[in-house]
């Protein structure tokens, strides 16, 4: 077992871990993070998103040593003061309907708003692709993050 | 929860530590950059390593720099690094429009071009822009470096001329003293996560030449120097690009499989080989744009 330490949602935290362990797991069911989800275990899905040091990746590829000292940030993080304004607008917008797809959606939409405030549509495509929904069919999700993002 | 079957785990401070623990290590060491497709690999557990040697501490490999005339990319640049790369735009223009069509932005936020190339999967985004490009992949090992050119660099499908205890630090492109434009084009079911059921690179350059490269139509991406001598002779115009394209069914030997027929394979190759070439000289009429 070998310790390793990280910060995850803005708490410094360690855990014990094995090299083979995947990070999608540790934060699962090691740490209690439970928006990273699996739903293919390929990195096609998207449900595992999270934010590693601001960047949108796939926590199912990534093996949980190679963390160590980085910044994390799941859902959970980012509405530890209540819910953002994308956040709400996608609620206004019924753009989800099980939530699988909801974490990855709402964090590849944020690392897009954070660099990239007022996004086009194309963007907003962009960005997001790679997170599949089979429930409400993406056009929601997309007005939604249209509606959090323009210019007032 | 884990993977059924342990490994160590290094993550050396120097470039030399890395070559050293190849060294010892030979076949049982697995380099871990971006690890999209490693961790894939190891789930499915093709070949189980002794140890991950993580090259992610090593500054110098994440490098986007330009020396002696040749455009050097490290290995530890992902795609979404390729996108923001205004060098990669203006002198490495097809690589640049591949990265932004490769998987999705969690993808190449993590996966790197090396890794790519080094993965060799039949159907890599990487491969035709950077045999388009001329680019030389760059190996280190305790003897020395060696230099591959990217054109005899793929051997077969998920193999590459890759040495035991080697390293690829990077791949460098030479930089065009003649003004030239090119195009990707990939055939995919929908953006976002596809791979290329066939994909076509193509160089075009102010004095005539035309550099052509597809993947995912047999086991390694190639060139076609007998498209390019056919541009050489005839020219790159409406008529020639036809006959091109009537030529493809004795250049590239497509196969079924779970993305696409081989026959719908073979006609969208033509159809992208003619967007391709025409995208390519239009983009090379734009007066102020030098662009590989």
């Amino acid at each position: 077992m070998k310790k390793i330490s990280f910060s995850l949602n803005g708490e410094q935290r360690f855990v014990y871990i094995t090299p083979n362990e995947i990070l999608l797991d540790v934060l699962r069911y090691k740490m209690g993070t439970k928006s990273p989800k699996c739903g293919c275990d390929t990195g096609d899905c998207g449900a595992c998103t999270i934010l590693l040091n601001g960047k949108a990746v796939r926590s199912c590829l990534i093996f949980a040593v190679e963390v160590e000292s980085q910044d994390i940030v799941t859902l959970e993080g980012i509405s530890r003061d209540g819910l953002t304004p994308l956040q709400k607008a996608l609620i206004e917008h019924n753009a989800f309907q099980c939530g699988y797809c909801a974490p990855g959606m709402i964090l590849s939409a944020t690392e897009l708003i954070n660099s990239n405030p007022h996004p086009g549509e194309e963007e907003i495509k962009e960005a997001i692709s790679g997170n599949l929904c089979r429930c409400t069919g993406y056009q929601p999700v997309i007005d939604a993050i249209k509606h959090a993002t323009k210019k007032h | 929860m884990a993977l059924p079957y342990e490994f160590d785990y290094a993550k050396p401070a120097s470039l030399q530590d890395v070559l050293v623990l190849l060294a010892e290590k030979g076949r049982g060491a697995r380099i871990l950059a971006g690890g999209t497709d490693l961790a894939n690999e190891l789930k499915q557990g093709f070949r189980v390593p002794d140890v991950l040697i993580d090259i992610k501490g090593l500054a110098e490999l994440q490098k986007i720099e330009i020396r002696d005339q040749r455009l050097s990319i490290g290995a530890l640049v992902t795609f979404s690094d390729i996108r923001l790369s205004g060098v990669i735009r203006d002198h490495a223009y097809v690589l640049y429009e591949a990265a932004g069509l490769v998987a999705s932005p969690g993808v190449r936020n993590r996966a790197t071009m090396v890794g790519n190339i080094c993965s060799a999967v039949a159907c890599m985004d990487s491969a035709s822009p950077l045999l388009v490009h001329n680019a030389m992949v760059h190996c280190l090992s305790m003897e020395g470096e060696r230099l591959v050119p990217v054109q005899k660099w793929f051997v077969d499908n998920r193999k590459t001329l890759i040495k035991e205890k080697e390293l690829v630090t990077h791949v460098s492109i030479p930089l065009s003293s003649v003004k030239c434009a090119g195009a990707y084009q990939k055939m995919m079911r929908y953006t976002g996560e596809d791979l290329a059921a066939a994909n076509v690179g193509v160089l075009l350059f102010a004095d005539g030449r035309c550099h052509v490269a597809f993947g995912s139509v047999g086991p390694t991406p190639k060139r076609s120097a007998k498209l390019e001598s056919h541009f050489k002779t005839k020219g790159v115009n409406k008529g020639s690009i036809e006959e091109a394209c009537a030529m493809l069914p004795g250049i590239i030997k497509p196969i079924s499989d779970v993305r696409a027929s081989k026959e719908y394979r073979m006609h969208m190759t033509k159809v992208m080989l003619e967007r391709a070439v025409i995208q390519a000289i239009d983009r090379l009429k734009v007066p102020t744009l030098i662009r590989g």
